[in-house]
């Protein structure tokens, strides 16, 4: 018989125990999401949360990181939501549609729903959708993170966050960002479920925007990508925050589909992006970019998983980090291909520069490969920035903290540009200036 | 404008002596030429101009227009006029070339106080040089010497000298990895610039480049000493009777 013997709690796990009793009577969702809740609890309560002797989160001890958790957020007071919409500067004047996401609820009121409904894309609120009959199958986990410990406390705690569904066809002429807000301080917990039907084309931009204290933001993007479907997903994971900000991507591609994500990290103490890309269907292609920036005493984590479970699809994998202080960047990437997915095509690379002796990179490119007639291949560079090109720039007159600061700039650019969506180029280019004029 | 006096130096990391006591003075206006056989130390010399740190002076000094340049640093030495056309243009992967040549521009007038070039200024600059040197916009569009070929990376040095007006240009082995077409716009670029107010160092291992940028003074460098100097002659006889003698006597 296997005894589970029961961990001792850290105040951080306690307090979300506490959580937990407090809210789960006003949590949305039906009978089946409460069983679910109630699930995901029970796991963090044996297993605790996310610590380094669990393989996924060796170098991001979630469980020592969290000191103690905040309460949810209280519902969104209006103009404090507007208050903190109007400061915010996420993507500057590009021309696009929003969705408001305010201290983990959904705002239709401030959003482009009637502009987005005219362009094909349906929107809706996804506490609402949790009580539904559909609820539970909306909080599934994907096959390759059935235990996720990000996911539990997610699947727990979910406030709300919305649900888009993109006709098929539909061809959506500006991007759309979802933007969350914090109207004021506490944890957000969302889920947004994403359907681009068939042929459709959808550009997404993932932002948050304001103050949540010690509250941690854990965001899940349940992507379905249809038959021959395109959506670029651009993550902003940025500013100033001690608490943790936890990002999950869920990607599932039917036949002939293009999955492009961007996760840029930026600024806050601890991230977690994660992501789960799998393919359904035949001959699709996922990009997935990276670019992080870490100091002071910051972790910037990109983990992905890429399942290849059918033949003919090609992925790329490209993810840049740079790290100065004592600052910790985390890639673990692993491709999986199956057995019969044969002429699969995968490709990832991992470079980090480090601009200080002390800041660290772990770096895990992973193949795990069933399947014998595949083209697969890893890399993985950490170093610093090379004497001979700062040499180089500085012969020809710049002096050398510009010149670090434009070997720096080129090298995350790389991903940048190779990611090709236009339209964020110069915005993100941009925070990496500002990222870099910080450095005291 | 350059007198380098009894400079000795050595590689910082492991203390061998390349240059051996070095004497030459430059006046503006004038080209010299320093020819001498493989690992002489002539690359060296160049980067001890340009102010590469991987080597250690360790008796001498230069003086550049009267000013220490060994208390400089790269990118002083470089507003204060000092230009080195390397001999392996490094790659650098991110940085568009023409960002690369506004920066760089734009640094060294903001070193010498002046204000920076608009930008309808400077892409007539750079498109009038780039004509001239057969370097196509295409190439410019790319990341700095990233997939150029041997000849468009030299091309792409000497466009950089031309819109830098440089003091004093020290040209190494330029003309290596040219073909004879490229060698003629190469040479015509450098003989463009040549002034009574400019001089140049013209490094190389051939004589035949020195056919097409005329020497006022040929040097011959061998295991990091000058061991000959004369007028441009002596770059034939060396084409004929190769190194060997000079070697010896070093
Ligand atoms: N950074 C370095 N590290 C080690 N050896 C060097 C370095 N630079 C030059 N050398 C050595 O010094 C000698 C002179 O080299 P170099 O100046 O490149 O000669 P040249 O340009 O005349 O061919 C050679 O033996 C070369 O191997
Ligand atoms: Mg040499």
């Amino acid at each position: 018989m296997n005894v589970t013997a029961p961990i001792a709690h850290t105040q951080g796990e306690t307090d979300l125990i506490a959580r937990f009793d407090a809210v789960r009577d006003t949590l949305a969702g039906s009978v089946s999401v409460g069983g679910l809740r109630s699930a995901a609890l029970e796991q963090i309560k044996l297993k605790g949360l996310p610590h380094r002797r669990v393989e996924e989160y060796k170098y991001s001890d979630l469980r020592a990181f969290l000191k103690f958790a905040a309460p949810l957020a209280a519902a969104a007071d209006r103009s404090a939501t507007e208050a903190a919409l109007g400061a915010a500067d996420t993507f500057g004047d590009l021309d696009r549609y929003k969705l408001v996401i305010a201290n983990g609820s959904f705002v239709a009121e401030l959003s482009d729903v009637a502009a987005l409904e005219a362009e094909g894309v349906s929107v809706s609120d996804f506490a609402a959708a949790l009580g539904g009959d559909m609820g539970a199958a909306l909080l599934a986990n994907p096959k390759t993170a059935p235990k996720d410990g990000v996911l539990a406390l997610n699947t727990a705690f979910v406030q709300g966050g919305i649900v888009l569904t993109v006709k098929d066809g539909a061809e959506v002429s500006k991007p759309v960002e979802v933007i969350q807000v914090a109207a004021s301080e506490g944890a957000q917990v969302t889920r947004c479920r994403v359907l681009v039907g068939e042929g459709a084309n959808l550009r997404l931009l993932e932002t948050f925007v304001g103050e949540t204290g010690s509250g941690e933001v854990n965001a899940v993007f349940d992507y379905q990508i249809g038959d021959k479907a395109t959506l670029a997903a651009t993550r902003l994971i940025v500013g100033a925050s001690a608490a943790p900000r936890l990002f999950t991507t869920i990607a599932t591609l039917g036949d002939e589909a293009l999955f492009k994500s961007l996760g840029f990290v930026a600024g806050p103490e601890f991230v977690r992006n994660q992501q789960f890309v799998s393919f359904a269907g035949e001959n699709s292609d996922a990009k997935i970019y990276g670019v992080s920036m870490a100091r002071g005493k910051g972790l910037a984590d990109q983990t992905l998983i890429v399942d290849h479970s059918v033949p003919h699809c090609n992925s790329r994998e490209y993810f840049k980090t740079v790290l100065d202080d004592q600052a910790r960047g985390v890639y673990q990437g692993r491709i999986n291909v199956a057995l019969h997915a044969q002429k699969t095509d995968g490709e990832m690379m991992t470079q980090a520069l480090l601009l200080s002796e002390e800041a660290e990179m772990a770096n895990k490119p992973e193949l795990e490969i069933f399947a014998d007639d595949v083209i697969c291949a890893h890399g993985a560079t950490s170093g610093q920035i090379d004497e001979d090109l700062l040499f180089y720039l500085r012969a020809r007159g710049i002096p050398e903290a510009e010149a670090r600061t434009l070997l720096v700039l080129a090298f995350l650019s790389e991903a940048i540009e190779e990611y090709d969506e236009e339209y964020v180029t110069e915005g993100l280019v941009s925070r990496v200036r500002d990222w870099l004029a910080k450095k005291s | 404008m350059l007198e380098i006096k009894n400079l000795h130096a050595r590689i910082a990391e492991d203390e061998t002596e390349i240059l051996r006591g070095i004497d030459l003075t430059i006046k503006a206006g004038e080209v010299h030429a320093i020819m001498g056989p493989n690992g002489s130390g002539k690359s060296t010399l160049s980067y001890i101009l340009a102010g590469k740190d991987d080597y250690e002076v360790t008796e001498g000094e230069i003086l550049f227009n009267g000013e220490n340049m060994l208390d400089m640093e790269p990118d002083e030495r470089a507003a204060a006029g000092m230009f080195l056309a390397f001999q392996y243009p490094i790659e650098i992967p991110g940085v568009a070339t023409m960002e690369f040549l506004k920066t760089a521009m734009n640094a060294q007038r903001k070193a010498r106080g002046e204000d920076a070039l608009s930008i309808p200024e400077f892409m007539k600059r750079v498109k009038e040089q780039a004509s001239y040197l057969n370097v196509s916009m295409d190439m410019l569009k790319r990341p700095l010497n990233v997939g150029f070929s041997g000849g468009e990376k030299k091309r792409a040095e000497i466009l950089q000298m031309s819109l830098l007006e440089p003091k004093l240009c020290v040209l190494d082995e330029t003309d290596s990895g040219l073909d004879i077409d490229a060698l003629r716009i190469v040479s015509e670029g450098v003989n463009k610039l040549r002034s009574p107010e400019r001089a140049m160092v013209v490094i190389t291992h051939y004589q035949r480049l020195l056919d097409h940028i005329v020497p006022d003074v040929v040097h011959v460098l061998s295991k990091g000493r000058i061991v000959k100097t004369g007028d441009k002659d002596l770059a034939l006889e060396l084409e004929k009777n190769g190194y060997a003698d000079y070697v010896n006597a070093a």
